[in-house]
């Protein structure tokens, strides 16, 4: 599988390429970024600064990486996803070595102007590497304990790494991201429910482990977990941010208090009003009909991606494609499902919204990923 | 992966739809959330949203002024600069305080406090500094404003007292309420939830506290999460208390302050007419303002070790023996008891013996044969000795009560005392003791357990001077309306009795023991009564070694000199009553006091020489040469102490 290939795969080359872009896929992440850039010029009190402006680079620097990743074969990909989830790995290793050195937790590796965070990159670096994994792999095989042994441990060692950090957020999406790949790959089911029941497990062995000698999470991690279990019971303490939250949410209504009217983020009762928070501020100022219509943008991005997916026939496209498509359902529904208070808060940005340089990048070269697969994708039977 | 191998590969269609379908449901689950909180529980959610949001702040209204009858300004409320302090903006707090205080006036306890305060709060909560500062001092913090960032001067109204200690007992002073005041009213007025709300602590001030204090206003503000005070939302004006006028005239009151300098004094100047009172003076005085900014624990102490008691409001609180000013009393009791008649005479040998006991005249020698006009003029102990005995408790009592003697007048004054004025009764209950012959000897002489207020002679003196039942009042008007008034009744006492009393008093002013102070101006001759009040029993051995005169006693135990009076004599005006405490006689000390706080009365300013009589004209004239009448000599007294 020389790259000379390329033109013989696709079909395509140069201008055509170009054109064999899923626009619609565009289309939609430039709506959702420019929902974005509304939000933050509005908890901004009405001001490009400090937010708006940095995050429309970003974005368009963005769109620019998607469409050069896009445009490289999807087979260059697959053959460099190992190397990807290596060096993901060990920067991964360096930073938590890092933080061990150095004074207290860090997530991110200074590379000049560019902080770049290696969990961030795993994620896409995860999916790559089992979709990999799986269009090499005899389909007859992927249910056999051995060859669902392997894939298990490529989830499994940068989940124990970003823990660590601690970051329990980026570790529920690499594990669901990971599992996700997996399923769509045909692990039998059984595999699935004996994770679940290890899962729940596990779940019950953390919990029971909070002020024993060998506590399996932080402290702060407890409170937050306990504070989404009841935020009413400390209105002014740690449940603060979700109870405002929800006001900031319930008091949208049907349609809004109107653009830059969202009382709760402009009087700072809302935490984190620009970043993880924001879809309340957006709640608040545009209503139900707002919420409703983010929700529908996001699932839209989903079904364009599984529906790229399905038609795919090479094994790496379709399955990195979906696994992306899944990671990225799971970003914006934990994010939703925890300023709802339907989760704990546990520190995931809502994707293309929240303002943050690091995870718009990782995000956006995930879709040049999908355009990659999409672009090159054999088609039909011809 | 080229032909054959293609076929081998299972799609991913089935399991992306299972996928698909497991995200559809979550992305439901979302929805319904977002349509439960938003939609369903909208009104609960922006009801929270608002409360967040917008904060009450009461305007504490403009207290209602008080002024005298004239309308002069006997508590107003003026602008208070204050300094105050930004956390936040000082940056280094300690550093800025130092500075200020090089500019103004700021002790180091104050920068202590305020340093402590800031710490306490928000960065961004305005802490008061320093209060009551002039406008020269705001004026210096303005010009040095660059170097002192997050100090701020502001503006907000103090209570000020113009003429403080004229009428300090009077009006009273207010003061920030305090933990004891909230426990002990019951108002439920968020007003007084405002630190240092400023209310009425004793005298008017506290008394009508309720129409002074006007009504809240409101405002409406934004707050941020952190309390910061984004922008006003609305504004409801409160109202203002509502303005008193007094009944008082403070040229008068002035007058009559700085005529008792000097002494521990008070007098009571009643209109007889309708019962104003025009005047109600204690001396010494206290500066009222002192309280309001937070009196000096020294100058608390001065006041509290003074023997001269300024605090006390001798007017209306304070009660003495009122002596023989009481004989105005006894007589109209016993013509109206009938037990007398103006000419019969009684014997007055200097003593009057009751068993083996001996109730001595103040003349040695005795008066001769006496008749209720000598009785009055000389001032005869044993005529009223006799009537004492020949009337009884209950009937003086009687009188005394119908004289507005031994009861409490509704006056907006706290502690207003009813005096006592006793009859057999009250001896039963109070002393468990029968009430003997001896005590209605000092009943008739004002002694003994009899107590009255100067303001209650003075009404005691209006009733007899006008024969109507005099009510003393002190509130013109209240909020512009003035106090309806009612024309008092006629006394249930014969008009000739009283004449005949009256006559008596004309007789104390112009041939008996006030002959020195009387009044020469026939068109406003005055009639009154002396009175010298024991505080001390003089015992027999004391009498047999010769009465200690009063100049040889500590100040404490002189006898209080006391002068009740009304003027002009055909046409009465204005009833006053005069006491100086342990200041001798009351020929002597208390009536010429006495006659120049009424002459100012009945010209509404100093008198004309040609009131006094000629051979004290020259006397007065120097003496006015060397006080300049404009001068408040009200001025609070420095602390004495003669104990």
């Amino acid at each position: 599988m020389s790259l000379a290939d390329t033109s013989s795969r696709g079909g395509r080359r140069g201008f055509g390429k170009l054109l064999a872009v899923n626009w619609s896929l565009v289309l939609l992440l430039c709506a959702l970024a420019s929902a974005g850039f509304l939000m933050l010029y509005s908890v901004a009190g009405g001001s490009a600064e400090p937010w708006a402006e940095p995050q429309m680079v970003r974005f368009v620097a963005g769109l620019v990486i998607m469409l050069a990743i896009g445009m490289i074969d999807i087979r260059f990909w697959r053959l460099v996803a190992p190397l990807a989830y290596l060096v993901s790995l060990v920067l991964l290793v360096a930073v938590d070595a890092m933080g061990v050195i150095g004074m207290g937790a860090q997530r991110w590796i200074a590379l000049g102007p560019i902080q770049l965070q290696p969990s961030e990159m795993m994620k896409i670096a995860l999916v790559m590497a089992l979709a990999a994994y799986y269009a090499r792999l005899d389909p007859a095989k992927v249910s056999r304990p051995f060859w669902v042994i392997l894939p298990l441990l490529l989830i499994l060692m940068p989940v124990a790494l970003v823990m660590e950090q601690p970051d329990l957020g980026t570790a529920i999406l690499l594990l669901a991201g990971g599992g996700s790949v997996m399923f769509l790959a045909g692990v039998s089911l059984w595999y699935f429910a004996a994770a679940f029941a290890s899962g729940a497990g596990l779940v019950t062995a953390v919990i029971k482990s909070q002020g024993t000698d060998w506590q399996l999470i932080e402290d702060y991690q407890f409170r937050r977990i306990f504070t989404f279990l009841d935020p009413d019971a400390d209105p002014l303490g740690a449940g603060y941010h979700i109870t405002q939250a929800k006001i900031a949410l319930g008091s949208g209504g049907l349609t809004g208090k109107g653009f830059m009217q969202g009382t709760q983020a402009r009087l700072n009762f809302l935490p984190e009003k620009h970043t993880d928070f924001i879809f309340t501020t957006l709640a608040e100022e545009f209503g139900y009909v707002g919420t409703t219509a983010i929700l529908v943008l996001y699932a839209l991005v989903v079904v364009f991606c599984v529906a790229s997916a399905v038609s795919n026939r090479d094994r790496f496209g379709a399955l990195m494609t979906g696994g992306i498509a899944m990671s990225f359902f799971l970003l914006f529904a934990v994010n939703m499902g925890m300023v709802m208070g339907l989760m704990p808060v546990v520190g995931v940005p809502l994707p293309l919204i929240s303002y943050g340089g690091s995870a718009m990048l990782v995000l956006l070269a995930a879709f040049g990923l999908v355009q990659s697969a999409h672009i090159h994708r054999p088609r039909g039977r011809d | 992966m080229k032909g054959g191998a293609q076929p081998e590969l299972p799609g991913i269609g089935r399991r992306a739809v299972l996928l698909l379908g497991l995200q559809a449901g979550l992305a439901g689950a979302l929805a319904w959330r977002m349509r439960d909180l938003q939609i369903v529980q909208n009104e609960r959610y922006r009801l929270l949203a608002e409360e967040n949001r917008v904060n009450l702040r009461l305007i504490p209204p403009a207290r209602g002024l008080i002024t005298d009858r004239h309308g002069a300004l006997l508590a107003g409320n003026r602008q208070n600069y204050r300094i105050v302090m930004v956390r936040e903006r000082a940056k280094d707090p300690a550093a800025v305080l130092a500075r200020l205080a090089e500019i103004v006036e700021l002790p180091s306890d104050r920068q202590v406090r305020a340093l402590k305060e800031m710490e306490g709060r928000s960065p961004f909560v305005p802490v008061v500094v320093a209060e009551h500062l002039s406008w020269d001092d705001v004026a210096r913090v303005a010009a040095n404003t660059p170097v002192l960032p997050g100090v701020d001067a502001e503006v907000g109204l103090s209570r000020f007292y113009p003429d403080g200690p004229s009428t300090a007992h009077v009006i009273g002073y207010v003061g920030p309420v305090s933990e004891a005041d909230l426990a002990k009213l019951q108002d439920p007025d968020p007003l007084l939830q405002i630190p240092r709300f400023q209310i009425g602590k004793t005298g008017i001030e506290q008394r009508l506290e309720h129409e002074l204090r006007g009504q809240a206003g409101a405002q409406r503000i934004e707050v941020s999460a952190a309390g910061r005070v984004m922008r006003e939302l609305g504004r409801v004006e409160g109202t203002a208390g509502r303005d008193l006028e007094l009944t008082l005239d403070l040229g008068l009151q002035s007058y009559a302050m700085q005529r008792m300098a000097g002494q521990s004094s008070a007098a009571a100047v009643i209109d007889v007419t309708n019962g104003d009172i025009v005047a109600l003076a204690s001396a010494p005085g206290f500066d009222p303002n002192s309280f309001v900014f937070g009196i000096s624990s020294g100058e608390w102490n001065g006041l509290l070790g003074d023997d001269y008691r300024p605090l006390a409001n001798k007017t209306v609180t304070g009660t003495y023996p009122p002596g023989s000013t009481f004989k105005v009393c006894m007589a109209l009791a016993a013509l109206e008891a009938g037990v007398v008649h103006p000419g019969d005479g009684v014997s007055c040998p200097g003593f009057t013996a009751l068993g083996n006991r001996r109730f001595h005249c103040w003349k040695h020698g005795g008066h001769g044969r006496v008749d209720l006009r000598r009785s009055l003029s000389q001032s005869c102990d044993c005529y009223y000795y006799e009537m004492g005995r020949r009337l009884g408790p209950d009937r003086i009592s009687a009188m005394a009560h119908k004289l507005g003697l031994g009861v409490a007048h509704d006056l907006p004054m706290p502690a207003v005392s009813a005096g006592n004025m006793p009859d057999a009764a009250w001896k039963k209950v109070n002393r468990k003791e029968a009430w003997t012959t001896g005590d209605s000897f000092n009943y008739g002489i004002g002694q003994g357990f009899t107590l009255a207020s100067p303001l209650q002679l003075a009404v005691m003196v209006a009733r007899v001077a006008s024969g109507t039942a005099v009510k003393p009042r002190l509130i013109r008007a209240v909020g512009g309306e003035a106090v309806p008034f009612e024309a008092p009744a006629p006394l249930d006492i014969a008009p000739q009795h009283l004449h005949a009393v009256r006559d008596g008093m004309f007789a104390v002013s112009n041939e008996g023991t006030a002959y020195r102070s009387r009044i020469a101006d026939p068109a406003m001759l005055m009639a009154g009564k002396t009175g010298t009040s024991q505080v001390r029993i003089i015992t027999a051995a004391e009498r047999a070694a010769g009465v200690t005169s009063n100049e040889q006693l500590p100040w404490k135990r002189r006898d209080h000199a006391l002068f009740v009076c009304f003027a002009p004599y055909d046409k009465p005006r204005y009833a006053l009553a005069q006491i100086v405490e342990h200041g001798g006689g009351g020929s002597a000390v208390a009536a010429p006091i006495a006659r120049d706080i009424l002459l100012y009365a009945l010209c509404g300013g100093l008198p004309p020489l040609s009131a006094y009589p000629a051979e004290q004209r020259d006397a007065i004239e120097k003496a006015r040469a060397v006080t300049p009448p404009a001068a408040e000599g009200a001025a609070t007294t420095p602390a004495r102490n003669r104990a």
